[in-house]
């Protein structure tokens, strides 16, 4: 346990160094390296379907410090690699728009085509990939011009965007589809298709890109696809005692760094599973609020944040002890969540 | 502003002409090409509607059917499976027989019926053993899923018990407990009467009393109509007992539709009119359904109705079939349906499975006032040993279908 938790710290390092250019953070971070530096108070993003608003979230605090109302219907959200900007994918208004994090004004938006749900960043930071959930396209967009550069089409009801740690392979799922579609990003077309079950919401990488975990909500299930060969290895379900099997319905996924643990949220089941990814076994199922959705790391791994839609809140989980330690109340149906140091 | 708009449809739309060829080459090579063909017979409804918003379309429940077979089309082009649908739309007399007979003779071995009971059940019984699999679009009779049930048949369309137990649970979770029920004098209306006679007895709510609208023929609909029915209403509810609710069951859409805001005493309608338990409506757009509804209307110009929604859930079934499978032969596609691996997702906040013991597709049961879905059955705290959906309609230990 130790051990592992020493792992993420250093990685985390490795991670954030390369992206702070203030001396003084760096410095900080190698200080919180020897455990003499308080936790860096860190911002959590949460937008708020209903309530067409971001909750602003210090996570030192661990309270809503800032409400802003943004586009109709905000879901996907996701920081600028320098974390100065939020991309947020305002479904209603057809639109990405994009909130300055130090002024809190909206200062543009991306002409993102109908509908955009969710979205990802290319690891460079210069190009955001969004899903057309009305249209059934993939959307490639250019950060710094803001313009489109290209349409994919794919499966019906595009939803979950992922990216194989290395950038190569961009992963759409298509929720009436059931697939997860494979894109090369180097050419920008499907090169596979592998069939999981019913409404595939979440896909991510193990950190090591081997693996790619596709969630189903409708199926229940979580599919482990081999990233080199792709096809189904094996699919996770869950059993929760006192539980309807229908209402384990899994969305997000966000593995560890030293990728030994994946979170899986489940939607209205109200529990975050704790999976080994080794064993591919269930560890642990965490109480959160009701209908659990995104999730994401604080920047030092140590909390992991879930969106609780019915709630009108958000769980914090304590990585290292696997218990949830609080419930911040935030705006009207929270739905996705990025955090940034 | 909207000359943007057009532009933009018009580049998205050569964005993805040019993805569709390109995707003919992404097709695996592994999976032999299968073209799926699929019959559709359909017997036009009655337009004798109270409401003229209920006055069917010429295109009714076929629409769902075409938007099913774009989405089936959109994954098989990944896969390379086409699917088409040959329509077969019936006028009063005809025989459903002829037009299956004639499907069969192109090689249609998957029909997808929207029909009278009865007429279903004779389709039902001549294609036994001639490997054709019948999917049910809106047939609601219990009895079709009970003493008369069929292996060929696959129910998409919920039954009357499962409708009335959507309903009554609703009612039992608002403490609504004192039901009194105005049924009409059609043989279909007393279906719907006895399923929420049973619904009553279920969860233990009390019918205070019964009484029965005669039609007496005639057209549904005046100039001046609203006169007359501000008058006759008051007094066909005059004099009822002391109620939570009227519950009206009005399958033939005779007079259910004038009860609300016209009773004698101040008295909410819920059954065949007011809060009305319903597989699916124009105003639901929980869990994605606005996804649907959207695209429905893109292509029908028009909101998706429940025949429309049981269409294309039926036909979405059987392109998730041939998916999984490979295949378009009705004995391949119907044992996959039927095993236990099969689930669909249609929209309604959960899985949908089928009951083995009568092929009825289980689903929540949605309870609309035709503005929007007032709530979704089953209710909280309706458990069951299985899925909480058999708590919707006649379950396992109760069925007298002997499938064969």
């Amino acid at each position: 346990m130790n051990f592992q938790a020493m792992n993420f710290r250093q990685r985390n390092i490795q991670d954030l160094v390369p992206d702070l250019g203030r001396s003084a953070a760096a410095a900080c971070l190698i200080w919180a390296l020897a455990a003499l530096c308080p936790a860096q108070a860190a911002t959590a993003y949460v937008s708020n379907e209903k309530g067409n608003s971001i909750s602003i979230i210090d996570t030192d605090k661990l309270a809503v410090v800032n409400t802003v109302k943004v586009g109709r219907r905000p879901r996907g959200i996701v920081l600028s690699k320098d974390y100065s900007q939020l991309f947020i994918c305002a479904g209603d208004d057809d639109t990405i728009q994009v909130l300055d994090t130090k002024t809190l004004q909206i200062v543009g938006d991306f002409q993102s085509g109908a509908d955009p749900e969710l979205l990802i960043l290319s690891p460079d930071g210069k190009l955001l990939y969004t899903s057309n959930e009305n249209d059934n396209l993939v959307t490639v967009m250019d950060v710094a011009t803001r313009k489109t550069i290209e349409e994919i089409p794919v499966g019906v009801e595009p939803e979950g965007m992922a990216l194989s740690p290395d950038g190569k392979v961009l992963v759409n799922t298509s929720e009436t589809t059931n697939m997860a579609h494979l894109i090369d990003t180097g050419t920008r077309k499907i090169f596979a298709n592998v069939l999981v079950d019913a409404r595939p919401r979440s896909a991510q990488f193990t950190p090591n890109g081997k693996e790619l975990w596709v969630s189903s909500e409708v199926g229940g299930t979580v599919s482990v696809i081999d990233a080199a060969d792709p096809k189904v290895l094996q699919k996770i379900s869950f059993d929760i005692p006192g539980l309807a099997k229908e209402a384990i319905q899994p969305v997000g996924i966000r593995f560890t760094p030293d990728g030994a643990k994946a979170f899986v949220a489940l939607g209205p089941a109200n529990r975050v599973a704790v999976i080994d990814v080794a064993s591919r076994k269930i560890d642990k199922y965490l109480l959160v609020g009701q209908r659990v959705w995104q999730l994401a790391f604080t920047p030092d791994f140590k909390y992991l944040y879930s969106t609780n839609g019915v709630s009108n809140d958000v769980s914090v989980i304590d990585v290292a002890s696997l218990k949830v330690v609080k419930s911040i109340p935030v705006g009207s149906f929270p739905w996705g969540v990025a955090i940034a140091p | 502003m909207i000359f943007s708009h057009f532009i933009r449809a018009g580049l998205l739309a050569l964005a993805f002409a040019g993805g569709q060829s390109f995707a003919v080459h992404a097709a695996p090579a592994a999976n032999p090409p299968i073209d799926v063909k699929v019959g559709f017979i359909r017997q036009q409804h009655s337009r004798d509607t109270v409401s003229i918003l209920d006055i069917p379309a010429a295109d009714d429940g076929l629409a769902g059917a075409k938007l099913a077979a774009e989405d089936n089309n959109t994954t098989g082009k990944f896969l390379g499976q086409t699917f088409e649908i040959v329509d077969v739309p019936l006028k009063e007399g005809d025989d459903p027989l002829k037009a299956l007979e004639r499907l069969a003779g192109q090689g249609v071995g998957l029909i997808l019926a929207d029909l009278p009971a009865p007429d279903l059940l004779k389709l039902a019984d001549a294609a036994k053993d001639k490997n054709i699999l019948i999917f049910n679009t809106s047939a609601q009779e219990d009895w079709l899923r009970e003493e008369s049930c069929r292996a060929d048949v696959i129910h998409v369309a919920p039954t009357y018990s499962m409708l009335a137990d959507g309903l009554a649970q609703y009612l039992i979770w608002k403490q609504w407990p004192r039901w009194f029920m105005i049924k009409g004098s059609h043989p279909q209306d007393e279906l719907f009467a006895e399923a929420i006679r049973h619904s009553a007895k279920k969860f233990g709510a009390k019918i205070v009393g019964e009484r029965t609208y005669v039609d007496t023929g005639g057209g549904r609909r005046s100039d001046s109509g609203s006169v007359q029915t501000q008058k006759l209403v008051p007094v066909a509810t005059q004099g009822i007992p002391a109620s939570d609710v009227i519950i009206a069951a009005d399958e033939s859409d005779v007079f259910a539709n004038y009860l609300p805001y016209r009773t004698f005493d101040p008295r909410l309608v819920v059954g065949s009119a007011g809060l009305k338990p319903i597989s699916w409506d124009e105003t639901h757009e929980q869990w994605g359904a606005y996804q649907l509804q959207n695209r429905f209307f893109k292509l029908a110009f028009r909101g998706m109705n429940a025949r429309d929604n049981q269409a294309w859930v039926a036909m979405r079934i059987i392109g998730e079939a041939a998916n999984r499978t490979g295949s378009n032969d009705p004995k391949v596609l119907r044992a996959y349906i039927v095993g236990p691996d099969f689930s669909i997702a249609a929209f309604k906040g959960e899985r949908q499975t089928l009951r083995p013991w009568n092929q009825q597709l289980r689903q929540p049961i949605l309870l609309g006032d035709g503005r929007m879905i007032v709530s979704v059955s089953p209710q909280e705290g309706f458990l069951h040993q299985t899925s909480e959906l058999d708590t919707l309609g006649y379950d396992q230990p109760e069925t007298k279908c002997k499938l064969q």
